[in-house]
């Protein structure tokens, strides 16, 4: 039993679509912000694995099907950013002054708490590039000395924490305009803050995939000089 | 074929922003390549919205379910992270919960800025913008 569903084509995606449709599911009826989606398919698959028995690799053979798709989808993002593109010309000025800001946020953040925890340059380095999207991250990791296992980990609970709560540090911080919004989700959280973009409306999910792009481009330059401050 | 024909497009400048990627020497992905090839195609017309929207916006609806397979591999890299978890916790929330209200507060500051400077002209989204008006008067 165990070895069929080990060696079944389909059975990582199946699992991983189903995970993710419970999620669905799950938040509808009970419309709390920690039944995201994403964040319960994880756990249901990460449990379902440990009670069947199956090790990631043989989950992963099936499944990477699904994260063979990502570049696809991240060259479509170009779609609702082109059909945006009047109120990107518009606002050109507040989008990068707003990703700058980002960028230099989490790099500071990430500077001081380094200091107050007392990590190491190699500790450092593998946090600096945690907001961007996990293919740019995982080259800055790399190339600064940073440990990429850890920094791929960080990337995804920062991207599924931006997923989770983003709405409600938009109420708290009272950000509401669209195009901030958006701004906000991309360059904290990148793709999978996208998503959440995406859910709320066309303009949140246009600057929020402008924003994969031009924060990830920014942190390749800011991470390197950075990387001298620890 | 509408999709087939839309697939195939997405797909060769997914392959171009690996060609780019493979012939520059910068750690950028080739998606974001690709996303840039894209989006100056889409801008000169070169391929024209309806040739690619309908598959694009398939793919991007599903994309969420992308991100399952490298988060369940999390328990993987538990081993290395045990050690430094709670700092690790930390660091990971505060930064993105401060990069989120700065990058959201300062982007709202600038647009309002530039708003109250030019007429109350209103927001960009027609429908808000019009209810949000009403709502001054």
């Amino acid at each position: 039993m165990k070895d069929l569903f080990s060696n079944s084509v389909f059975f990582g995606v199946m699992i991983s679509v189903l995970a993710y449709e419970l999620g669905v599911l799950l938040k509808r009826r009970l419309k709390w912000a920690v039944c995201n989606p994403l964040l319960i398919a994880v756990i249901v698959v990460m449990l379902t694995l440990a009670v069947l028995g199956i090790d990631y690799e043989s989950y992963q053979e099936g499944a990477q099907l699904l994260s063979y798709l990502l570049t696809p989808a991240t060259v479509c993002l170009a779609i609702p950013l082109y059909e945006q593109i009047v109120l990107l010309k518009k606002h050109a000025r507040a989008i990068m002054a707003g990703l700058v800001s980002g960028v230099f946020t989490s790099l500071i953040s990430i500077l001081v708490m380094a200091m107050i925890f007392g990590f190491s340059h190699e500790e450092y380095v593998t946090l600096l590039p945690k907001s961007i999207t996990t293919a740019i991250g995982m080259g800055v990791s790399e190339e600064l000395g940073g440990i990429v296992t850890i920094t791929v980990a960080v990337i995804i609970v920062t991207g599924i924490i931006g997923n989770v709560i983003g709405e409600a540090v938009f109420r708290l911080f009272k950000i509401e305009e669209p195009i901030a919004k958006g701004i906000a989700l991309g360059s904290a959280s990148h793709a999978i803050g996208t998503a959440k973009a995406m859910e709320i409306g066309e303009i949140e999910g246009a600057m929020s995939s402008l924003s994969i792009a031009v924060a990830g481009l920014l942190t390749v330059i800011g991470a390197s000089v950075f990387a001298q401050f620890l | 074929m509408k999709y087939v024909r839309q697939f195939a497009i997405i797909l060769a400048v997914s392959f171009l922003g690996e060609v780019l990627k493979a012939l520059i020497p910068l750690p950028i992905p080739a998606s974001i390549y690709g996303l840039v090839l894209m989006l100056a195609a889409l801008c000169l017309k070169v391929i024209p919205l309806c040739a690619v929207k309908d598959a694009g916006k398939f793919l991007i609806e599903i994309m969420p379910l992308m991100f399952i397979p490298a988060a369940v591999g999390l328990t993987q890299a538990w081993g290395r992270i045990q050690s430094i978890l709670i700092p690790l916790i930390i660091v990971t929330v505060v930064s993105t919960v401060l990069v989120m209200a700065v990058s959201g507060q300062v982007t709202q500051a600038v647009i309002r800025s530039g708003r109250s400077g030019s007429d109350q002209k209103g927001s960009d989204r027609e429908s808000s913008g019009g209810k949000e008006g009403r709502d001054r008067e």
